[in-house]
Parts: C-alpha cells; structure tokens; sequence
C-alpha cells in the first residue's frame, strides 16, 4: 500500500512541477537549473541517516559519502544561484 | 509514529511547500532571488528535520560530509565564472546522481520486498549514469576532452547489449539481493552506460544533454526516495525532473530537432548539402557603421556565444549606453540556444549590468524587427541564418531563428567568413542590407565607442 501512496506523491509532484516550471522565463532558466542542481541535493536528508548509524560498515561509509557530495549540490547550488540572480536588475537600479 | 517521527515528517511538508513556492517566485525575475532563498530555507529545515531522527546514534561522519561538502560547494560557487556555468551544472548534476547512487547502495542494506529492490536498481541506474554522463558532459563544455561526437561502427549494438546487461543483471539482483555481485555489475554497467550515452553527442548539443542530466538528477533523487521511503526526496525529485524535461523541451524545439535526433545522431553529419547563395559581401568600416547607428532610433543587438568568447558583453553594454543617451532605443534579442546552456545569455548580459528589461525573447523581438534600423550581430551565426525560413534543402530548415534579415540595416561582427557550429553557409551575409564589420567583436565595438565619444 506504502508503494501506491509514494506513486501518488510522485505523480502529483511531477505535474505540479510542469505547471510551475512551464511559468519561468527563458531570461532565469540558468539560475532554475543552478537552483534545480540544489534542491536535487535533498539526496542529503537520505543519506544523513545512513552516515549516522553508527554501525561503521560499508553503507555508513557510503551514506557519509553521500552526505558530502549531496551539500556540494546544496551549498554551492544556493550559493551560486543567488550570485546569479544578484545581477539581475531593472533597468534604471 | 512517535512524536518526534510526526514532527519530523510535518517538517518536511512545509519543507515541500517552500520548494514549491520558491519556484513558483522563480516566475519573475523581480522575485527570483527570494524565491531561492525560500527554496534555501525549506532544505535547511529538511536537513535539521533529518538530523533529529532518532536512528541516528554519532554525528561526526555526518558533520564530515557537510564540511568537506560546504568547502568545495562554497568555493565552487564563489569563484566560478559566469561563462563557465554549463560546466558547474553539469558537475553537479553528477555529483547529485552519484549521492543518489550510494544512498541506493547504502539503503540495500535494511531493504526488504521486490518494490523496495526494483527502486534501488532504479536509483543507481539513473544515479551512475548521470554521474559519468555528466563528467563526459563536464570534460566537453571545458574541453579538457575533445568536444566533437565520438561515434564507431557498431556503436549501437555495443549500447543495447549494455542495456540487456543492466537488465539481466536487474533481474538476478531481484531475485538474489544477497548476492553483491550484481550489485557491482549493475554499478559498473550503469556508469559505463553513462559514457556511452553522451560521447556521440558533439559540443553544440551540450545545452540539451546538460538539461536532460539535469532531469535525471532529479529522477534519480526520486527513485532514491522511494528506496528509503522517503516523501521529501521524491517531491524533490520530482520537481527537479519536470524542470529539466521542461528546458530539454525547449531547447529541443529552438533547434527545431527531436529529441532522439540530437540523443542518436552527430549533427555534422546531415550538413551535406551545399546551398547557393547569391550576392556579395559587402564590408563596412567602423566609421561608416558608427554614422549608421548615429542616425539609427530602434537597434536590435543579438548576442551568440561568440560575443562572450571575446570577453565582449561589457562593451557592448557601454555602446548600448551611448546609444541610448543619444536618444535609441536598444533591446537585446536572445535566441533560446544562444550560449551554452538554457538562458545562460541572459546571465552573460546580466553580469556585464544590462538591465533584465532590456533582454528580449525571440518572440518578443521579431514580431517588430521591421521597425528596427540596426541589427547588430555580434557572435552569432546560426540562430540569425534565415535559410531556416528560405531554403528547404538547409539542415537547420525549419529552425525558429531571430529575424535580423528583416531589419532595414543588420551589422554582422564577424572575426572571418568561417562558418558557425553546425558549418552551415549563411546567406544573411549576403544580403542586400547586411555590412559585415570584420575583425575582433571587441575591438570592433571598442572603436564604435571611441567614435561616440
């Protein structure tokens, strides 16, 4: 039943994202995919909770692993989204 | 569900609600900047959210990840240049498939029942292939790898066995999960799919594989969120998904190819044709053009990918400054593939100070191209060819490009007479109205600058 239910989730995300996405300007589509990149780091809520089981075996390493490389995407996918977006002004600002 | 599972999964809900709402302001770019740092908080209040659960016993593996993490994102994200964005995106789309790699591998370890295992050969598949194709991605836009297509004989046949490779090996890692050889098989498969998959792609159709990675990031992201049960991630996913099918969509269409044509076949390869143009060239000096724009009221500047090569955005914007004092109107006219990845012109102009305002689409521009005086190319080839509109036996036939054609004057600055990406003759330079302004884009417009001043 839990499968079903994850299903539903994915099926209403996804169109959900169509109707958001669809609305952003071709001017921002380098800062949604730098932004894209950051939310796709939420890997990192997955994989903090396999580098903190404390069981020092091989999916505590791998979940650590993930854990750095997920922030990477998060961190510097903020970041350099915000950077971006900074630049962008009105005319006469 | 204790009390501390409930407030944890409510978390995450509001969570889900400011990704969403952060997109949503992403749908201006008055409001793009807040909308990512709502984006930014709802992970914050994820991560904090995942860290009370109660399963996890030590923290310093966890703080380890975040430091070395932060480091490197941070620094990435403050020292990049602008015109290397395609190849931070492209980075991190493989960074992000190969985290939702290992939590797949990781999550084997508590995994019970044939769904639970189907979603994590799900998100090691998509996972390892996003993260060599992006790498393969990355080493082309940087060009520490030749950025050509790199296609053989058989290329095809050596992909679909790969392909029944990784299914096969699916199906006996189902059947016997306790057996990591087909774990490591469909690893090893699934990054070896990778580099397969983007090699016979060549350097221009960057734009599209970048977005489509970028999707695949996403979907990865889901399908590790099902492997862990996990609403947050597959939401998350989810949207990331949609948005890179929604760019790969588009930029698709402003090349006017199927997706299965760009994914299949090297573009070089249909430009066999030779079309014949008729004409003359007919060059201009900078001081001819500086008395055209003088004159001029409504000029049109139509940035390529060439402009930012030559470092040329901020004197172009100091020209459309002088112009403007001089009582022009100037807009830019951005073709969707100009650049190397979806909107990433904007981002060049936006850097070198040209107001959003001032950045048009396609559609927004050529509609009043016939009233414009000067167009001015600066860079670009392709996306102003108008054998898209006239010539059916041109391969980019059918093509929407940017009008300058029809513009009482078009400028094109042009280093030689060689032709752009896709080696396509283009007949605008041969035609009645168009002067060619030879030699170095920022040379060319730091004279037309001097001129003025």
């Amino acid at each position: 039943m839990e499968a079903v239910f994850l299903t539903f989730i994915l099926m209403l995300a996804i169109f959900l994202g169509f109707e958001l996405i669809n609305k952003v300007p071709a001017t921002l589509h380098t800062p949604l995919m730098s932004g894209a990149n950051a939310i796709s780091g939420i890997t990192v809520v997955g994989a903090i909770g396999l580098a903190g089981t404390g069981q020092q075996d091989l999916s505590n390493w791998l979940g650590a692993a993930a854990v750095a490389l997920a922030s990477i995407n998060v961190i510097g996918g903020y970041m350099v989204t915000d950077r971006m977006l900074a630049m962008f002004k009105k005319r006469g600002k | 569900m204790g009390a501390t599972g409930l407030v944890i999964q409510l978390a995450y809900v509001i969570a889900a609600a400011l990704f969403i709402f952060g997109l949503k302001l992403l749908g201006s770019a008055a409001t793009a900047r807040k909308g990512n740092l709502l984006s930014a908080v709802g992970m914050l209040l994820a991560i904090v959210a995942a860290l009370l659960d109660q399963g996890i016993v030590e923290y310093q593996w966890i703080l380890l990840g975040f430091v070395v993490g932060g480091v490197v994102g941070a620094g990435a994200a403050r020292l990049v240049q602008m015109t290397a964005m395609p190849e931070m995106v492209a980075l991190f789309n493989g960074f992000g498939g190969m985290a939702s790699l290992l939590v797949g591998a990781a999550a084997l370890a508590t995994a019970s029942g044939t769904f639970v295992l189907v979603t994590i050969v799900l998100s090691i598949l998509i996972g390892g292939l996003t993260f060599t194709g992006s790498l393969v991605a990355y080493g082309k836009l940087s060009e520490t790898i030749g950025s050509g297509a790199v296609q053989f004989r058989g290329q095809q046949i050596v992909n679909s066995l790969i392909v029944l490779g990784i299914l096969a090996s699916a199906v006996m890692f189902c059947l016997q999960p306790e057996n990591s050889q087909w774990l490591y098989l469909i690893i090893g498969l699934s990054l070896l799919f990778g580099i397969m998959v983007v090699i016979p792609i060549g350097g221009a159709d960057m734009p599209v594989v970048i977005s489509l990675l970028n999707s695949y990031s996403g979907l990865a992201a889901c399908a590790a969120g099902f492997a862990i049960s996990n609403n947050i991630l597959i939401v998350a996913g989810a949207l990331v998904g949609a948005s890179g099918i929604i760019l790969t969509k588009i930029m698709c269409k402003a090349m006017n190819r199927s997706l299965s044509n760009v994914l299949f076949s090297g573009f070089g390869s249909v430009s066999s044709e030779q079309t014949v143009v008729e004409g003359e060239i007919k060059p201009i000096s900078v001081e001819d053009a500086f008395y055209v724009l003088e004159a001029a009221s409504n000029v049109v500047i139509v940035p390529g990918y060439g402009m930012a090569v030559a470092q040329a955005q901020h004197v172009v914007k100091e020209l459309a400054e002088l112009l403007e004092e001089n009582g022009c109107v100037v807009n830019f006219g951005i073709h969707p593939v100009a650049g190397r990845m979806p909107g990433h012109m904007n981002v060049l102009l936006a850097e070198a100070d040209v107001p959003y305002d001032q950045l048009l689409e396609m559609d927004e521009v050529n509609p009043r191209m016939e009233t414009v005086d000067v167009a001015i190319v600066i860079g670009a080839n392709d996306v102003v060819n108008p054998a898209a509109r006239e010539v059916e036996s041109s391969p980019i036939y059918g093509m929407p490009v940017i009008n300058v054609d029809k513009a009482r004057t078009v400028f094109v600055l042009k280093r030689s007479m060689a032709s752009g990406f896709a080696g396509i003759e283009n007949p605008l330079f041969y035609k009645e109205n168009t002067r060619m302004l030879f030699g170095d884009a920022k040379e060319s417009i730091g004279g037309l600058i001097r001129e003025f001043s």
